[in-house]
């Protein structure tokens, strides 16, 4: 297996992003803190092999969330997200 | 059974809020001794069937697909979460002509799409172009062929990577920007995309079509992996 396969996108952590968020947070689009690039979360590129989920931006690959579920909870860093739109 | 490692579930979801096409559901296997897998899997079904179908694809080394094809039974109770996600969806609102792209057993949440469209009558046109390694790969071939047939604004092509029947007269091998130019809708009628299947499949053909002159906005893409991703 290459590294592309472990590739995933946000769409695969919309599960885990709405427990958290109370929300659909995959349609909702962020601006990357690392290049200005905005778009869906669900776009952003995803890895779920580590412990936890990073999801990266598909443009600049920067980091901009990390989410890690534990056992008492979540612990995540939205660092990487200058901005959230969430419409509708 | 869909084909030999194929199946599709028709699950009973109590207060199943109604699901658009496109979502999926998280479904949680867990073991006496307690240990958890969890697996994403898009709904097959239209917001206006009944009941909520999965279209599950075993992976040998999978931990929650060899036992959603060869042993879950009816009456079987199965933990879930959803219905999930709001960026790999259509609603007929989004406008046209739409292009469906699937890569394997990609497809399932496109066939929602397809289920739906037909539902509302037809709303957009709509083309699917479907890659299958070979024709025993297949899926949902039936209904496709027949609302091909039917000529109502739906086109199905179908791509063959790996071995093809004698007298096939698709398309043969991987998709290419060259198959995307002929068979796919002009970028020039602003069409809405729908990618999905393997991470190198979806990659390939998302940059294909913007190289078409796509807007990448308008090139929505799902990803399934090995593990974790929509495919377990």
């Amino acid at each position: 297996m290459d590294e592309r396969d472990l590739r995933l996108d946000g769409n695969a952590a919309a599960g885990a992003l709405q427990e958290l968020f109370g929300f659909e947070v995959t349609a909702a689009r962020g601006r990357c803190d690392g290049c200005g690039a905005v778009g869906p979360i669900g776009a952003l590129v995803l890895y779920m092999h580590a412990p936890g989920m990073v999801l990266r931006c598909a443009h600049c690959d920067a980091v901009m969330i990390r989410l890690v579920e534990a056992p008492d909870g979540y612990r995540v860093d939205l660092r990487g997200i200058r901005c959230l739109e969430i419409t509708g | 059974m869909e084909t030999g490692s194929v199946r599709s579930l028709r699950l009973d979801v109590r207060d199943w809020p109604g699901h658009l096409a496109g979502q999926h559901v998280d479904l949680r296997l867990t073991a006496e001794d307690g240990y958890q897998a969890q697996r994403s899997y898009s709904i097959a079904s239209g917001p206006e069937d009944d009941g909520v179908v999965l279209t599950v694809e075993r992976l040998d080394d999978g931990e929650v697909s060899p036992y959603l094809v060869d042993e879950v039974r009816p009456g079987d109770r199965i933990e879930l979460r959803g219905p999930i996600g709001g960026y790999f969806v259509w609603q007929a609102g989004d406008g046209g002509p739409v292009m469906l792209l699937s890569g394997g057993s990609g497809i399932v949440p496109l066939r929602a799409m397809i289920r739906h469209w037909a539902a509302l009558g037809g709303p957009v046109p709509v083309r699917l172009l479907a890659s299958w390694r070979s024709p025993v790969d297949a899926i949902y071939t039936a209904e496709i062929d027949r609302l091909a047939a039917a000529g109502d604004g739906f086109g199905a092509v179908t791509t063959l990577t790996r071995s093809r029947p004698p007298g096939w007269a698709g398309e043969v091998g991987r998709v290419t920007p060259e198959m995307l130019a002929r068979v796919a809708w002009p970028a020039d009628q602003r069409p809405l995309a729908f990618v999905c299947g393997p991470t190198g499949f979806v990659e390939a053909v998302a940059s294909g079509l913007v190289e078409l002159g796509y807007e990448a906005a308008r090139v929505r893409t799902e990803r399934f992996g090995p593990t974790g991703g929509p495919d377990g």
